[in-house]
């Protein structure tokens, strides 16, 4: 009787811990989220009432009317874009080398990709600053691009890395054997069989890219001025409904590529595909 | 079996091969004929693995030719030579259905569509699959996987058939079928092929010939009764059945040839090559024949082990010297000596016995 006693005990503890979990879950993830999402769609919120006012969907035509705002949202995704066309250019075949060849100095700079993350990004900036200016790249699109090659870099080449990695080489032998040449097997078996890793490492670029803020500061303005950067002054020059409307755009990509990984990558023929080795 | 006239088939002219400072294969020759099949048996180590790549192309001997129907194709990369390979993990490709795996040899060589279909069908009939043509490698069994990639190697029509431990994968019931089932597909097919393993029943049940490989070289390139009945060296005798050795002297009594063992004289019964003084015997454990006291050399039962269709007989024979001398006998359970057990006493006879030299050399 007594044991049994004791391990209702344990029970009860249990959901309380889990309970106390889920609480801190929804205080600290979602109700900062419920909280900007009210505040998106209220005429005015002010304390201490619990309810807003009313109910509105003006704050996000005043965001799309914005000519300024608006054109942070394109420019925006046309840093993303670029950014991550640029990287995949430069860092897929040097991921597939760092995973397929042995050659000097490959331990070196496989850890060297490291130290662009390695140091406080603000002091990595303001030395890139000087080297922009000498070079003549502040305030152009290519000098923000190329602050945001700096984010994307590590992610770009050690996911694809390892997903070329994992790709049997018998696989890639066999593909020879049957009359592919080299380039044919990489188009074909390689980057097939490596894709999820490599879509997941261009999401997360993407959305590294999409959210940079201090080194495009520092390098776009005042001529450039993508969303995170345009928070800044969002925050202190309108409305809070229109931060919190610009939080939520803001949120939009990262929600939908996770949904996309979510379908593409976790579940379908291409995971199933890695079972076998 | 095989026409063979110089030119035809596989062959191979003192190929070397060194990787990372060892050497894998040392001055190897090998003429396989045109529709023949040899397995290349040996320990892991023994270079078999790294043959095959370099007749697939995987690999480059430092010396040496490779040719194939008179063609040299030493230097000729994989995916340009007429050969196919059975992968020993299979290689099938996951993103593929099992009909895009078979089609993907045809499609790099752009056959029309209709002729890839047929055939791809063809190959899949044949290695009974056409079930699974939609299947992903992933959802079929090991036994289905592994005949895919026989099938994806055959559509090729390849001059030369390679596998590389097409077997070691499956379950020891499977594999007997599947092994058999090669055999059949090759014959009927008439291709040359080679196939790598390290089992020797493997070996001996399906191959037309066999080189056994030891150290980068090959011991000895026979027919699996030849290999059997008369190894070349005593590694070939000990590798490809069981053996017994023995230390004796070979001497000639009046009744026949004696092996002396310990001062203790065994009768021999036949010889493969007459051969007197000190040699290093072989005898086969179905050749130790035993029989009750009054025939061949005293000696007591130790172990009787049941082998199912036979009984296993472990003797020590009766020799003045303090380390005992033992011989393996296998007895038919129908025979009375069979019945007998750990410490009965028996009489030992030896028959096909083979002597080799000190180098291990059959004399």
């Amino acid at each position: 009787m007594r044991r049994s006693a004791s391990s209702v005990l344990v029970g009860v503890v249990r959901q309380v811990l889990m309970a106390i979990f889920i609480v801190a879950l929804l205080t600290f993830i979602v109700g900062p989220l419920l909280w900007l999402a009210i505040r998106a769609l209220a005429t005015s919120w002010t304390y201490p009432k619990l309810l807003p006012d009313g109910w509105t969907l003006q704050w996000f035509g005043k965001v799309l009317d914005d000519p300024q705002l608006f054109s942070s949202i394109r420019l925006s995704i046309a840093f993303a874009v670029t950014t991550l066309i640029v990287s995949s250019v430069i860092c897929l075949p040097a991921a597939y080398a760092f995973s397929r060849f042995e050659f000097p100095g490959r331990r070196v700079f496989l850890i060297g990709l490291f130290a662009t993350n390695a140091f406080p990004k603000t002091g990595l900036y303001v030395a890139l600053a000087a080297l922009f200016y000498a070079l003549n790249l502040m305030s152009t699109f290519g000098g923000v691009v190329l602050v945001h090659l700096l984010g994307t870099i590590v992610f770009m080449t050690w996911i694809p890395a390892a997903a070329f990695a994992s790709v049997p080489r018998s696989l890639e032998e066999a593909a020879r054997d049957a009359g592919a040449g080299r380039f044919r097997v990489f188009f074909s078996i390689t980057l097939p069989m490596a894709l999820p890793g490599i879509l997941v490492a261009l999401i997360m670029s993407f959305l590294a890219s999409f959210d940079e803020a201090q080194g495009t500061y520092l390098v776009g303005a005042p001529t450039f001025y993508t969303m995170p950067t345009e928070m800044y002054s969002l925050v202190l020059n309108y409305p809070r409904q229109v931060a919190a409307v610009f939080s939520i755009l803001l949120s939009v990509p990262s929600v939908v590529l996770l949904m996309l990984v979510r379908k593409h990558v976790m579940g379908g023929q291409l995971a199933e595909g890695f079972q076998i080795r | 079996m095989s026409s063979n006239d110089e030119t035809s088939g596989l062959t191979l002219s003192g190929v070397g091969k060194i990787l990372g400072g060892r050497t894998i294969v040392d001055d190897l020759d090998l003429r396989v004929g045109r529709g023949e099949l040899v397995c290349l048996l040996g320990p892991s180590g023994c270079g078999k693995t790294t043959t095959l790549r370099m007749i697939a192309g995987f690999l480059t001997p430092d010396v040496g030719t490779i040719t194939i129907d008179g063609a040299d194709v030493t230097g000729v990369p994989p995916e340009k030579r007429p050969t196919a390979m059975v992968f020993q993990n299979y290689a099938l490709w996951p993103h593929m259905t099992v009909f895009e795996n078979v089609a993907y040899p045809l499609k790099l060589r752009r056959t029309p569509k209709n002729e890839i279909t047929a055939r791809v069908h063809e190959m899949l009939e044949l290695v009974n699959l056409m079930h699974h043509e939609k299947s992903r490698p992933a959802r079929i069994s090991g036994g289905e996987q592994q005949r895919v990639a026989l099938a994806r190697a055959l559509v090729q029509r390849p001059a030369v058939l390679l596998l590389d431990e097409p077997l070691s994968n499956l379950d020891a019931k499977l594999r007997v079928r599947v092994r058999e089932d090669i055999r059949e597909i090759q014959q009927r097919l008439g291709i040359t092929t080679v196939i790598v393993t390290h089992d020797q029943d493997e070996a001996l049940s399906i191959s037309d010939r066999v080189a056994v490989m030891n150290a980068g070289r090959i011991e000895q390139y026979s027919t699996p009764t030849v290999l059997y009945r008369s190894p070349a060296t005593r590694f070939v005798g000990g590798f490809v059945g069981a053996m017994n050795t023995i230390d004796a002297e070979l001497r000639t009594g009046p009744d026949g040839p004696v092996a002396v063992v310990d001062g203790l004289g065994v009768p021999v019964e036949s010889v493969s090559t007459p051969a007197d003084g000190s040699v290093n015997l072989g005898v086969r454990p179905e050749n130790v024949l035993l029989g009750d006291g009054s025939a061949g050399a005293p000696a007591t039962i130790v172990r009787a082990i049941p082998r199912g269709h036979f009984t296993e007989v472990v003797v020590h024979l009766s020799t003045a010297a303090e380390q005992p001398v033992e011989l393996r006998s296998y007895i038919d359970d129908r025979s009375p000596v069979a019945r007998l057990s750990a410490g009965d006493r028996v009489g030992v006879r030896l028959h096909s016995v083979l002597p080799y030299d000190a180098d291990g050399r059959l004399r």
